[in-house]
């Protein structure tokens, strides 16, 4: 089934995330990363952050559930248990540290049709308490096709 | 010291070998929020016919953006990273894991000194990251 291709061009409302220095260290902990300025709140100060560091990947932690909202909205037509994470994208204007409140707008780029499976590029800019963008980051999901008597 | 910002265009970069253990994707699925159970239920993704429990993509980039930063000295340096999950990470249930050997080659110097650095990771002798460039700007 085709995904409702109105979705495009559409964005939902903003949710709110606070970034956390146990969570940045909770996550930097599980992806290896054991710079000091992850975990070390005087280490980040002495590298010249307001506050300890988060990896350049952990947007993923608040921007994953934001678009999962509208991956199960039913009327989109895409069912979960046949998706693929296929591409992702981060894209920081400034580094995320501990403290930052940050609202983050999901949008869809596009929707399209490849080889019968359903491929469609979420986008999520990400602002800090003062409005400023601090990321934007683009995950493209792949729904496979169902089987040949159409039973998903 | 910076192996990445003392590199020039062309310049390959030392190679990491990472190893991923089940405990890893159970640490990655509690810390990223992403519970699918196909990286961490050998039944499920069976059912869903996987050849296994396989690594969520984004631990593979997660841990490629870890090797790139290390290459550049500073965390905070890697403004942007991109990537296309093209081959799935099968992992054992076993205290070896599966081993996936990162590699970083510069392709691009920008007056500024922002390095543009294509990113491979190789599983079982095929890439599983394709597309992988990181932007990595010194501060």
């Amino acid at each position: 089934m085709p995904l409702d291709a109105s979705f495009v061009g559409r964005t939902w409302p903003a949710e709110t995330y606070e970034v956390s220095l146990e969570k940045i260290r909770e996550f930097a902990a599980a992806v290896g990363a054991d710079d000091p300025v992850h975990h070390d709140r005087e280490a980040a100060r002495q590298a010249g952050h307001p506050d300890v560091v988060a990896p350049t990947t952990f947007p993923v932690v608040f921007t994953w559930p934001a678009t999962r909202r509208v991956v199960d909205d039913p009327a989109l037509g895409l069912d979960f248990s046949r998706v693929i994470h296929r591409d992702q994208t981060f894209e920081l204007t400034r580094p995320l540290h501990a403290g930052d409140v940050v609202t983050s707008v999901v949008a869809v780029d596009e929707i399209r049709e490849l080889a019968g499976n359903d491929v469609i590029t979420f986008r999520v800019d990400v602002a800090d308490a003062d409005g400023e963008t601090v990321a934007t980051t683009r995950a493209t999901l792949v729904g496979r096709a169902g089987d040949e008597d159409g039973e998903a | 010291m910076s192996a990445l910002f003392d590199a020039s265009a062309g310049d390959q970069l030392e190679t990491r070998t990472v190893t991923i253990t089940r405990a890893d994707l159970v640490a990655y699925a509690g810390a990223s929020g992403d519970l699918n159970p196909i990286h961490w239920n050998e039944r499920v993704a069976l059912e869903v016919g996987l050849p296994g429990v396989i690594a969520h993509g984004m631990f593979t980039m997660s841990l490629a953006a870890r090797y790139v930063a290390d290459l550049a000295g500073d965390p905070a340096a890697v403004v942007a990273f991109t990537s296309r999950f093209t081959r799935p990470v099968v992992v054992p249930d076993d205290d070896a894991g599966a081993s996936v050997e990162l590699g970083a080659k510069v392709t691009d110097v920008a007056d500024d000194g922002t390095r543009t650095v294509s990113v491979t990771a190789t599983f079982d002798g095929r890439g599983v990251l394709g597309k992988a460039v990181a932007t990595v700007r010194p501060r």
